[in-house]
């Protein structure tokens, strides 16, 4: 990469990048050389740092007037909708902007899906993703528990009796993440702590995701490996950074209207009852981002077993890169992995639904279809696929429309790009 | 760049869908009305508002008390908006236990503007107790805690019709159509003229039923108004800036002969 030759032009500048090397960082950021086909699903990266920081943000400001305490947390919640000074927005915009971080990071991963952006040698970040994603689900998690209602109680006493179910040392377990026999004031105060305390770690990851990102440089739709830099790529300022603005107006102007015009339609209306421990909701639901995995947890009889499906749902997706055999990335030029791709999708989708159902009848026989089916994809569909698929042929380059490239990493580094810089 | 604005459009339409599919969950369709606070331009009438805290005065406070509001409150912007003389006022005629004193003991005094709203109880067990059993839930974020929202509230207390034969009430309970179960302990409370306006309003019963409900909208999203002004000049904002930023774009994009 060209930056590590740069040189500050001021003196002071060189005499300070010799001992800090920030300005070659800085120099490494603007000039990082990007494919130049993205289209706008690559622009979710951008977007999911805004809602990172944007939460970062307004959380901490929640933070100066919340109160951790299972008698006050509720009224604190409603000081802060009532009297704080634009509370009312504040709070909304981290509330909704846990659903749109969702949003944001459920598109990252299905173009990743499409695109293979997972394989060789992505791995790394893909896994680094993962892990922040699973960090996500126990950020909200926590998060939907501290305003102490009805479905922050009810939904915090199903997810911890969760662990009840490991074997032996379950309950003990259970009754160590509570501080006590029941979801009460330790519960609450441990998830506060915690919930501070995970987006940093999340922003931690980050940073080494995009780190491990600039090693192999951007993944792109036609999926080939590109010279870097070379006519096929271009710096990532201003081209992608500009892009990436626009982008994040469109998802900022989504963003307002829930914030503004339907603040509560994403949360549950038993969310504005105070906690209960008496009153059990006559559903629990978790928040929709997580209905999938809740669907899944349903749908296998077995408190245990349901447990390890839910995880291991989770965790079949870091393996990803090992049981997708095929050597293409791009589903473009993979006609059966991408009718796959698609009923995959859906599959998913029908899992979010079923997931807000009670799970009894046909629901929960579909819940079960489609939880196999989940599975069936990863563990069986996508190794055998890349055996026998026949890919259409790649191309050379982005830029050239000449078909006849390959998938094998030694040839398509042979092919004829000119050195080019932009 | 079309794709972008078709999944745009999808997610406003679904944006819009959703609330309908939540109260469509209902045993029975809600009854709705005109509300003037609904949509992007929506605002509080605020003799609505008014007349609605007449009718929380007379006929709701009894039981339900509305515990997060100030009465402060009803003089501030976007409310009912009495006026601060009239807050006083409507404040002093409420009594309130306050202390200790110097002396170490407990005093009553009348309410000032800076005063949550008197409870009616002085604890869930005696409400309980005065109720049958039931506890008459705090109103101050009534509308938000009920699928269906205003449309819900104002259903119910307009749904209390003969039960259908084949069920049977124990003493103290009523059959409401909207209610969820069908079944309510609080007996109907409004009758046509059951409260006297003080503007000269016909009070139908449809009529206090809105009034309330517009209220309680209000004690539930006191800052609603300012909500939807900010939101339409935060988005107004968005869109210009998003305008400007596209054609940046294309300026920039244009010395590379890939489309955006």
């Amino acid at each position: 990469m060209s930056d590590h030759n740069y040189t500050p032009s001021s003196k002071f500048g060189k005499w300070f990048n010799d001992r800090l090397p920030l300005l070659t960082l800085a120099n490494h950021l603007t000039d990082y050389p990007t494919p130049k086909n993205l289209n706008y699903w690559w622009t979710f990266g951008g977007i999911l740092t805004f809602c990172l920081i944007t939460q970062i943000i307004t959380g901490l400001v929640l933070a100066m007037h919340y109160i951790a305490h299972a008698d006050l947390a509720f009224s604190s919640v409603e000081h802060i909708m009532r009297d704080v000074n634009y509370g009312w927005l504040i709070r909304y915009i981290h509330a909704n902007g846990a659903s749109m971080f969702f949003l944001a990071v459920y598109i990252h991963i299905f173009r990743s899906l499409f695109y293979g952006s997972y394989k060789a040698p992505r791995e790394i970040i893909w896994i680094l993703g993962i892990m922040i994603y699973l960090l996500m689900m126990a950020a909200a998690f926590m998060g939907y528990v501290l305003p102490w209602g009805q479905m922050s109680f009810w939904g915090a006493t199903v997810i911890t009796n969760l662990f009840s179910a490991i074997p032996l040392v379950g309950e003990s377990i259970t009754t160590w993440l509570w501080g006590g026999y029941s979801v009460d004031n330790p519960t609450l105060t441990r998830f506060f702590t915690l919930h501070y305390l995970i987006p940093f770690l999340i922003l931690g990851l980050v940073v080494l995701h995009i780190w491990a990102l600039h090693v192999p440089g951007n993944n792109n739709p036609v999926g080939i490996d590109i010279q870097k830099p070379s006519k096929d790529t271009v710096p990532f300022h201003p081209y992608i950074v500009i892009k990436d603005l626009f982008a994040l107006l469109l998802f900022m102007i989504v963003f307002a209207f829930f914030v503004f015009y339907s603040p509560n339609i994403l949360g549950h209306a038993d969310n504005y009852i105070e906690a209960n421990p008496l009153v059990t909701p006559a559903h629990i639901v978790p928040e929709w981002y997580l209905l999938p995995f809740y669907a899944i947890l349903r749908s296998i009889p077995d408190k245990l077993l349901g447990v390890v499906a839910m995880l291991s749902a989770i965790f079949i997706l870091a393996a990803l890169p090992w049981l997708d055999t095929s050597k293409v990335r791009s589903a473009v030029f993979r006609p059966l992995y991408k009718q796959f791709y698609w009923i995959l999708v859906i599959d998913v989708l029908i899992l979010g639904y079923v997931g807000a159902m009670p799970a009894e009848g046909l629901y929960l026989l579909i819940a079960r279809v489609a939880t196999a089916y989940y599975f069936l994809h990863f563990l069986l569909i996508l190794p055998i696929l890349g055996k026998i698929e026949k890919t259409t042929p790649l191309p050379l380059s982005i830029t050239s429309p000449v078909l006849g490239g390959s998938a094998d990493l030694a040839m398509a580094k042979n092919t004829d790009v000119r050195k080019e810089k932009l | 760049m079309q794709r972008i604005f078709k999944i745009l459009f999808f997610l406003l339409i679904l944006n819009t869908n959703f609330a309908n599919s939540i109260s469509a969950e209902n045993t029975s369709k809600l009854l709705t009305t005109d509300w003037s606070f609904k949509g992007p331009f929506g605002k509080f009438d605020r003799a609505s508002l008014q007349r609605g805290y007449q009718v929380y005065n007379e006929v709701c406070a009894s039981c339900h008390s509305l515990k997060y509001v100030s009465y402060r409150n009803l003089s501030e912007k976007g409310g009912p908006e009495f006026s601060v003389k009239e807050a006083k006022a409507i404040a002093a005629s409420f009594e309130i236990t306050d202390g200790p004193n110097q002396d170490g003991e407990m005093f009553t005094r009348p309410a000032k503007l800076s005063d949550k709203f008197v409870m009616p109880y002085s604890n869930e067990e005696e409400a309980k107790s005065a109720n049958g059993g039931a506890y008459p839930p705090d109103m101050s974020v009534l509308v938000k805690a009920r699928a269906g929202g205003a449309d819900y509230i104002y259903s119910v207390l307009l749904g209390y019709v003969d039960p259908p034969e084949n069920i049977k009430l124990d003493d103290g309970v009523y059959y409401n159509k909207y209610m969820y179960g069908n079944k309510i302990k609080m007996p109907k409370q409004l009758s046509d003229g059951l409260v006297e306006y003080s503007d000269g309003t016909n009070a139908t019963e449809e009529q206090m039923a809105k009034d309330v409900t517009s209220f309680l909208m209000w004690t539930a999203e006191p800052h609603l108004e300012q909500r939807h002004k900010t939101g339409f000049r935060a988005i107004v904002y968005l869109i210009i800036l998003t305008v400007l930023v596209y054609f940046s774009m294309k300026k920039i994009w244009s010395r590379v002969e890939t489309n955006v």
